[in-house]
């Protein structure tokens, strides 16, 4: 498996806040990253430096070789690594389909086009495709606004998905969820994700997730990796054990 | 509780890989419930039935008798129907254009410049056709500095840029004519020399083909993926960027369409009145046109030549049954839309084709309850 994405010595502190502290990582291709720690480690921080949304004061990252540090969301998303977020973004005045069919509109470059519809018999026939793959078989012609939390976090990874991104990074995709719903989110997810060779990354806080979907896992600390290996190995660091999952604190 | 036993649990539960997600039908207001596949081509079809009848009825209006009066204000009507499809194409991108008086102006005075220069051209086609060019030139070039704005800022900048244009007619005098503004003699329209008793009905004919052209075009327009882009736009602009597209470039493509409009309606308005002033770019100007958009609505390429039909008439009655107070009537009406139909006019439309369909769906089938949503909830549901 090669390295499809380096981060190197990366720095970013927000005053007193060491979101990343000369963090350096490799992630390679086809793997699932969980990515553990506690509030204000660094995680979210990674995610938004990744997808360019902040910039690092230090460090370089690389995707396949390339820095792509200060280049815009728009153009990383281009270069293949797109993310869902912990609030998801969809466009909710439109109706599932629609959020799919725009992303597909997007990824085949046709975004510009205003004479042909964006309902288009291809088109459609992908999106519903897709949108089954991702459990929404029924209703798809209802509005976005209308999916309870769980409903939209998928949609918000799936119209990622769709992008067929080289590395997807999804942002707390259970958060909000609620317990009933959690393992249904993420067996959906992880089903569709592990049957294409992406890497994905998520940010997770139950350790249960984690271990279940994740090949490895980083555990961020002050903006560092205190620990990085197999869910076994790292949840039975007692480094981790302590400032992680706050065991004999 | 271990990981299996939740995924046990998870499984009986009946979520996981096979959960099917349904969303909350009743949550929805009754004219946002989703619409089939076949539904849709019904409402296609019967969309374009309707719209064919009206042009029809259009068409024929000249011999029914109409008077020559009705129809030059139906002519300008439409004429402003152009320049306010623009804004309403803008609109949908939440982009208020505070200041389309510019396009409208650019291709009004196009027509009027080039006639004074002794333009080689002087049929009514080519020169509105170049009124919609020029004013396009002139979106691309102010669309690039606009494009970066959003909100008051957008919306005040477009009137800062159209107050810029009316200041220069004003003082180019020796070129715009002024506040005098310029006479426009178009000799002919389509290659026809009307006589003076049949000008109005030639110029009705040409403006309402163009306008059913151009309706033709932005509907093809709004259902294009560019179309529904800055349907996202007004909804998440992180998500178009995160999606790879860029917010900037939608929204310059589509302000450099909405000022084409602009100028052809523009230029029309100059051919069917036969003189233009400064006036045509001042800030009420512009105003004018967010009220006909706001009259109409945005939820069809119709509404602005509805709201600009019933903006014009309501205007010419007003001013003939009380000449100082015409605005507040004006007012009015607008007050007493907004409240109760905030969609425009073209949402009372609407919603009266949806009942209309309901009923006709339930005297069909009765047993079924057809177009009837209740009952469905969200729930991650047992296998299907």
């Amino acid at each position: 498996m090669g390295v499809v994405l380096e981060a190197v010595n990366v720095v970013r502190h927000f005053g007193a806040v060491k979101a990343c502290d000369d963090l350096s990582v490799q992630l390679q291709e086809g793997q699932t990253v969980g990515i553990v720690g506690p509030n204000g480690s660094g995680k979210t921080t990674f995610v938004n430096i990744v997808t360019g949304y902040v910039k690092p004061t230090g460090g370089q990252i690389r995707f396949k070789g390339d820095s792509i540090i200060g280049l815009e969301p728009r153009k990383i998303a281009n270069l293949g690594i797109t993310r869902s977020f912990q609030v998801p973004q969809l466009y909710t005045s439109l109706t599932i389909l629609e959020n799919m069919l725009i992303a597909l509109s997007i990824r085949s470059k046709q975004q510009w086009g205003f004479w042909r519809p964006l309902r288009s018999a291809a088109r459609l026939e992908e999106a519903s495709r897709l949108l089954a793959d991702f459990g929404f078989t029924d209703g798809i012609d209802h509005k976005a606004s209308t999916l309870p939390e769980g409903g939209r976090k998928l949609l918000d990874v799936a119209l990622s998905f769709a992008l067929q991104p080289t590395i997807l990074l999804l942002d707390e995709p259970t958060s909000g969820v609620s317990v009933d719903d959690k393992f249904a989110v993420m067996d959906t997810l992880m089903g569709v994700v592990k049957h294409s060779a992406i890497t994905a990354v998520f940010i997770e806080h139950d350790m249960d997730v984690v271990a279940r979907y994740a090949d490895r896992v980083l555990v961020f600390s002050e903006g560092t990796i205190l620990a990085d290996g197999t869910s076994a190995e790292v949840f039975a660091n007692p480094a981790v054990r302590t400032h992680v999952l706050g065991e004999g604190v | 509780m271990t990981l299996d036993q939740d995924a046990a649990v998870a499984r009986d539960a009946g979520v996981g890989r096979d959960a099917r997600f349904r969303s909350d039908a009743e949550s929805e207001p009754p004219g946002d419930r989703p619409v089939s596949p076949r539904a849709r081509r019904a409402r296609f079809e019967r969309g374009r039935l309707i719209a064919l009848a009206i042009l029809a009825v259009l068409a024929l209006l000249p011999f029914l008798g109409m008077p020559g009066w009705l129809l030059f204000l139906l002519t300008i009507a439409f004429s402003k129907g152009l320049v306010v499809l623009g804004v309403v194409l803008l609109l949908r991108g939440d982009l208020v254009s505070f200041g389309h008086g510019l396009y409208y102006a650019a291709g009004a005075y196009t027509v009027g410049l080039l006639l004074r220069a002794g333009f080689p051209v002087r049929d009514a086609f080519p020169l509105a056709v170049l009124g919609g060019v020029v004013a396009a030139l002139v979106a691309a070039l102010v669309g690039l500095f606009l494009a970066r704005y959003r909100g008051i800022f957008f919306g005040m900048l477009s009137t800062a840029f159209s107050m810029i244009l009316y200041s220069l007619l004003l003082k180019l005098y020796w070129v715009t004519g002024g506040t005098d503004g310029i006479a426009v003699r178009v000799p002919t329209t389509l290659g026809i020399q009307p006589s003076a008793d049949l000008i109005r009905v030639v110029q009705y004919y040409f403006v309402l083909a163009i306008a059913a052209g151009v309706a033709y075009l932005a509907y093809r327009v709004v259902n294009s993926p560019l179309g529904f882009l800055m349907r996202g736009i007004n909804d998440n602009e992180i998500r178009v960027e995160y999606m790879g597209a860029s917010v900037r470039r939608a929204i310059y493509q589509t302000y450099v369409l909405a000022g084409a409009l602009g100028g052809l309606g523009g230029a029309l308005v100059a051919v069917t009145v036969g003189h233009i002033a400064p006036d045509l770019a001042y800030w009420t100007a512009s105003g004018e046109f967010i009220f006909i958009a706001l009259l109409g609505g945005s939820g069809s390429v119709f509404a602005p030549f509805i709201g600009a039909t019933v903006f014009e008439m309501v205007r010419n009655y007003a001013f003939k049954l009380s000449p100082y107070t015409w605005q507040m009537l004006l007012g009015s009406v607008l007050l007493v839309i907004i409240l109760f139909a905030p969609g425009g006019l073209w949402s009372i439309i609407e919603r009266l084709t949806q009942r209309a369909a309901a009923r006709r769906a339930a005297a069909a089938d009765p047993g079924t309850g057809a177009g009837d949503d209740k009952g469905r909830g969200w729930a991650l549901s047992s296998k299907p």
